[in-house]
């Protein structure tokens, strides 16, 4: 990836600011975009990067949606405007201190157990939320609608690109430093990286970290705009978000920045269209599709279009004589 | 803490407690025997399991409500699940086998969302149960109760065990499966048809779930969402009993069911399954600490 034509930087921006407004009747579907892009940018620092293959990062999600929810309901600092932009950073850092507590122990494991490992810690933390009566049980929690008249999810249109903007950014700013480096290493041979004095470790438990802050502040968005939380089907919803943003990551291509952006588009588009015209067999035709891709188009469309044109990638191809 | 106390208090209730546990581990130990047979001939966790053994609980579950006896109709779960992962093996695990560990993951995982909304559309997403109207054993005055369809499938799924074993012993087919586990290359030059032996693991994992789930439409209950914490405590029970031993996994099944049952007593049942997820993820997080002083980890 040398560059990135600047007009698509301009249509996204302009998709980003003015869509809003001019489609407010698909302001929600917009945020949800954009919180997509989200989910498959902070998956892909650890499954696409790192080569930790992570099904549980719904955990970090669901903990930004009851931070948010419960920093409205017991704080409330400052009224509504100056509570929301805090509790939605402190949403991130507490699932950024989830990650690095349970990166502990569970960025010890590697491959298939790292990933049942973290499928499992995905669904207890929705049982547990579901039995813990602070954050409403399993009866779910109602979030603090947002203060305006007419159509709140413009708003949340555009706090959701704002999140997905400067996520993109953070990332690309740290892809092509040492921790990019650092990343890479690990994903190609762990062991070697250790050897050569690389504190994998602590690597990893950053780069988990990094994942989760935003899944955190995706969640805190994602609660609010519902304005209803439930523990199994919306905070821990490990079988629809939790599975998407891996979905959209290989869709898009895995380790590549625009790789996830492109996946999260195909993939939301897709799904409001299955909505539309398949109804209730959705989730099944997701189910498929995920087994299609996984089978058919692992590497995904900027994989598959690397192979394909490796020039336009900045890969120089050296032909060797056979 | 009162509960905790109260166990002590009266050894009848928590034998009780244990008891079901045990009886109803021994079918939890029946997927994860299935689950370590894939992943050990084939290389695949195949996160399906609890779903097979959901379908399988369905099919006795339409069944009986056709009138036939739900202990009847173990064998018919356990074909129609035959033919369910035959069908599974010949669309989509055939393009997996030998492939990134993280890809059978996926795609396993996909086919268990299909199955999972398909029960959900097909039978509503309410649990069911069945009753095989065996009644209720009592001792001790009844102060200790034993339902006897439990003592059944126990029965039944020890049975099921050993043949199993049995079978990958002495049959032919189990052999060359055997054979096909330890080096499917070698295999492949002696003549075996590798690929049909394949069909035949996975197809024969999915009946023995088929039968677990018809054991558990009956003991337990059948939910369509149901089947994640089935497929992670295959996976638990495997990483304790060891994969693949049916001892070990008929050990750690009973062990596992046990420790469940007393732990929802204690902490309350709606605590059970995040203990079952929580202990597999300290097991796994445990082990790999014991490893990693020696600069290993788990494989």
């Amino acid at each position: 990836m040398s560059s990135t034509p600047r007009w698509l930087y301009v249509v996204l921006l302009a998709v980003g600011v003015f869509a809003p407004v001019l489609l407010p009747q698909i302001a929600s579907q917009l945020a949800f975009l954009w919180i997509m892009v989200v989910f498959a940018l902070a998956w892909d620092i650890m499954g696409g990067r790192m080569g930790y293959n992570s099904f549980g990062n719904i955990l970090f999600f669901g903990i930004g949606c009851y931070a948010l929810a419960v920093f409205q309901r017991d704080l409330n600092w400052g009224g509504y405007w100056v509570a929301l932009p805090i509790g939605l950073v402190f949403a991130g850092i507490l699932a950024s201190l989830a990650a690095v507590f349970f990166g502990v122990g569970m960025l010890g494991l590697r491959e298939k157990y790292f990933a049942v490992g973290t499928l499992g810690l995905g669904v207890a933390a929705g049982e547990i939320a579901a039995s813990w009566d602070y954050i409403g049980a399993g009866g779910g929690l109602s979030t603090t609608l947002m203060p305006v008249a007419g159509n709140a999810n413009v708003y949340w249109a555009y706090i959701a690109f704002a999140t997905a903007v400067v996520t993109f950014f953070a990332l690309k700013r740290l892809y092509v430093g040492r921790i990019g480096l650092a990343l890479g290493a690990i994903r190609d041979d762990e062991d070697k990286a250790e050897a050569m004095g690389l504190p994998t470790t602590r690597v990893k438990t950053l780069a988990w970290a990094v994942s989760a802050f935003p899944l955190g502040v995706a969640g805190g968005i994602v609660g609010n705009m519902q304005g209803f939380i439930d523990p199994r089907d919306i905070a821990f919803a490990g079988p629809t978000y939790g599975t998407w943003m891996i979905l959209m990551a290989i869709l898009g291509g895995r380790g590549t920045l625009w790789g996830p952006v492109l996946g999260a588009f195909v993939f939301q588009i897709t799904k409001e269209l299955f909505w539309v015209y398949l109804a209730e067999w959705q989730r099944i035709a997701l189910g498929v599709l995920i087994v299609a891709i996984v089978v058919f188009f692992p590497r995904g469309i900027l994989g598959w279009a690397r192979e394909r044109w490796p020039q336009r990638f900045g890969v120089r191809v050296v032909e060797t004589p056979a | 803490m009162d509960n905790l106390n109260l166990l002590f208090q009266a050894p009848i209730l928590s034998l009780g407690l244990m008891l079901d546990g045990v009886l109803i581990g021994a079918i939890f130990a029946l997927a994860a025997f299935g689950l370590a047979l894939v992943w050990g001939v084939m290389g695949i966790i195949n996160v399906t399991q609890g779903e097979y053994v959901m379908l399988g609980g369905y099919v006795t579950y339409v069944l009986s409500k056709y009138g036939m006896h739900p202990l009847a109709t173990i064998p018919i779960a356990a074909f129609v699940l035959w033919i369910v992962g035959w069908v599974l093996y010949r669309t989509v695990v055939n393009r997996i086998v030998g492939r990134d560990m993280f890809i059978s993951l996926l795609a396993t995982f996909g086919i268990s969302q299909v199955l999972a909304q398909g029960m959900n559309l097909a039978f509503g997403a309410a649990p069911v149960t069945v009753d095989a109207g065996l009644g209720t054993i009592f001792f001790f005055d009844g102060e200790l109760t034993i339902s006897g369809i439990r003592v059944v499938a126990f029965a039944l799924s020890i049975v099921i065990a050993l043949s199993l074993w049995m079978f990958l012993r002495r049959s032919r087919l189990g052999q060359s499966i055997r054979a096909t586990a330890q080096n499917p290359r070698a295999a492949r030059i002696l003549g075996i048809n590798v690929d049909k032996v394949y069909a035949h693991t996975f197809a024969l994992n999915a009946a023995i779930c088929g039968a677990a789930g018809a054991l558990v439409a009956m003991a337990i209950i059948v939910g369509p969402t149901l089947g994640l914490i089935y497929t992670l405590r295959a996976f638990l029970i495997g990483i304790l009993g060891g994969l693949g031993s049916v001892i070990g996994s008929l050990l750690a099944g009973t062990g596992l069911g046990a420790a469940e049952n007393l732990f929802g007593f204690l902490a309350g049942s709606e605590l059970q399954q995040a203990f079952t997820f929580l202990l597999l993820v300290a097991i796994l997080v445990l082990r790999n600490w014991r490893l990693q002083r020696q600069r290993k980890y788990l494989r």
